[in-house]
């Protein structure tokens, strides 16, 4: 326990030292929302004020595609960190110590979460003071979805880099496998509209039950309700978890 | 007492490939004790076996009586490593790996002492990515020592080092030894290996090809010895092909090599200089070294 949190401490503060780390995770995505607020904003309202039917004119539509590709991006970023180490030799020289897989992820993972909160928190406020429509929501309640659902995703990005071979491969794969993903999961179209099939693959996949999971939450919808997609999120954790432990590769 | 590592015909193939082909050998407690050879003959291989980082198809290892691949976790705790290769986190600080390091153990010493011992105080604060190759081995040696280990383990520790560094890393290695630790490593350098173990295996193509301290396999080995002369003296070839145990005479303008194996051959030869009272301009005596051994032994040098 004390080795996690030294460990979490320590990647996150080697993090920040990175000349695109903090800056790229936590300041670049509020530029941006700002920049892109500042200049939408005279006609976002007329579009979004339709309410909750789901989609682009969803009034969740923003916050949880926002949320959504900050999630994605830092499982990106948290598939080449892992890879870089063992191409490096980090995780190989590690295993030589009572170190566990389990708590090198865990860190990762923990790190990874606390920069998602502080994006999406600075995102949120960003949000009130920019952002005219749908500023009334429950902000625990979305920030805690937003953690069940990075945590989910996360331990998804983990496997990919416990499977991947090298950097070449685990960056493109992860993008490639995750981006579609956020595409499929009802944010633009609800999957009630898909085809039967799509709908039934597409269905328990954890960006599909993080979209409904956060675009509830933000409509002030209870948490009963999404007990299904709570549990969804949390098999896939334990699941990928699992499998991320089995096949964890140190070099 | 039985030997802190005891290798009994290790056997590693990886698809058509032989790594390590039935290598024996034992470490005693307190000795510093090298695979040698070149590059891809197995040593690393064998080391990771050792470590519990890799597990061997057939024969068996005991280090400190545990068997590494089945008990690795209660052996990482009283092992300490150092990888070929290893890097750590670009902007870690060293004082942050040392004491990550620590934390990773049930029992460790002090970091800053350990940093200090290793000249690398004044380096606390800096990143990993900012040290010199010798800076960053030393703190590979301090975090394979964080545990106070009774064995330590350094895979090719010097490589890449100047000759400075390289020696002021052979004494902290001499250190580790001088506190009644037991140290195992793999060198390709064969004047690191004649300077700092205490014995040695000739390690090529997976197989162990003779063992024993550095001067045993030189003598089983190149027991011949030279003896390079300068004498201006126009009888001196004759004179010195008739002392006894010279077996070969070799003449460059007034510039004489002479060699013989006998155990006291450079002695016989100041003798015979002397009975003949031939003046001596340059006098110097060349000892048979473990390149000699290996080229020898495998035909071709060590860095082929």
């Amino acid at each position: 326990m004390l080795a996690l949190l030294r460990l979490t401490w320590l990647e996150i503060k080697i993090f920040v030292r990175e000349p695109m780390g903090f800056f790229g995770s936590v300041a670049m995505p509020l530029i941006a929302f700002i920049a892109l607020t500042r200049v939408r904003a005279p006609r976002i309202p007329a579009r979004f004020a339709a309410g909750a039917g789901g989609g682009f004119f969803d009034a969740a539509f923003v916050p949880v595609l926002a949320s959504m590709l900050i999630v994605v991006s830092t499982c990106v970023s948290l598939v080449t960190i892992v890879s870089v180490y063992r191409e490096g030799g980090i995780l190989k020289r590690l295993r030589a110590t009572p170190l566990q897989p389990v708590t090198i992820l865990a860190a990762h993972v923990l790190a990874k979460l606390l920069f998602t909160l502080i994006t999406v928190s600075l995102l949120v406020l960003a949000g009130r003071r920019y952002y005219p429509l749908g500023a009334e929501f429950p902000v625990v309640d979305f920030v805690l979805a937003l953690l069940i659902t990075t945590w989910s995703l996360l331990s998804m990005g983990f496997l990919i880099a416990s499977l991947a071979p090298t950097t070449r491969v685990a960056q493109p794969v992860a993008a490639l496998l995750l981006y579609p993903m956020v595409g499929l999961s009802g944010l633009f179209v609800p999957v009630s509209t898909y085809p039967e099939r799509i709908a039934f693959m597409v269905n328990p996949l954890p960006m599909t039950r993080g979209v409904s999971l956060l675009t509830g939450i933000w409509h002030g919808q209870g948490w009963i309700a999404h007990v299904g997609d709570v549990g969804a999120l949390a098999f896939t954790f334990v699941l990928c978890t699992v499998l991320s432990t089995v096949f964890f590769r140190w070099e | 007492m039985p030997p802190v590592i005891q290798v009994s015909s290790i056997r590693k193939q990886y698809g058509r490939t032989i790594a390590v082909d039935d290598v024996s050998f034992d470490v005693e407690q307190g000795e510093i004790f090298g695979l040698i050879g070149p590059n891809g003959a197995g040593k690393t291989t064998t080391m990771e076996c050792v470590e519990g980082l890799r597990r061997p198809d057939r024969g068996t290892i005991r280090v400190l009586a545990l068997d590494p691949a089945r008990q690795a976790r209660r052996l990482q705790t009283r092992i300490g490593v150092q990888l070929q290769q290893a890097q750590l986190q670009k902007r870690i600080k060293v004082k942050e790996a040392v004491a990550f390091w620590a934390s990773l153990y049930p029992d460790s010493v002090d970091g800053d002492r350990l940093l200090e011992r290793l000249g690398l105080a004044d380096k606390r604060d800096a990143w990993f990515m900012t040290l010199s190759g010798g800076q960053k081995q030393r703190l590979f040696i301090a975090l394979a020592l964080i545990n106070d280990p009774e064995v330590v383990f350094l895979d090719e520790l010097t490589t890449g080092l100047d000759p400075q560094a390289r020696r002021a890393i052979w004494e902290l290695v001499r250190g580790i030894r001088d506190r009644g630790k037991t140290v195992l490593l793999t060198t390709h350098l064969m004047e690191e290996a004649e300077r700092l173990c205490d014995r040695i295996a000739i390690i090529e193509h997976g197989r162990v090809l003779d063992m024993g301290t550095p001067s045993e396999i030189v003598q089983r080995h190149c027991a011949e010895q030279t003896v390079i002369l300068v004498v201006e003296h126009e009888d001196a070839e004759a004179m010195l092909r008739s002392f006894p145990c010279v077996e070969s005479v070799q003449r460059d303008g007034s510039r004489y090599t002479l060699s013989g194996r006998h155990a006291d051959f450079v002695t016989r030869v100041i003798q015979g200089l002397a009975a003949h009272r031939m003046h001596v301009e340059e006098f110097r005596t060349v000892a048979p070294t473990l390149e000699d051994v290996f080229l020898r032994l495998t035909g071709h040098s060590i860095r082929d």
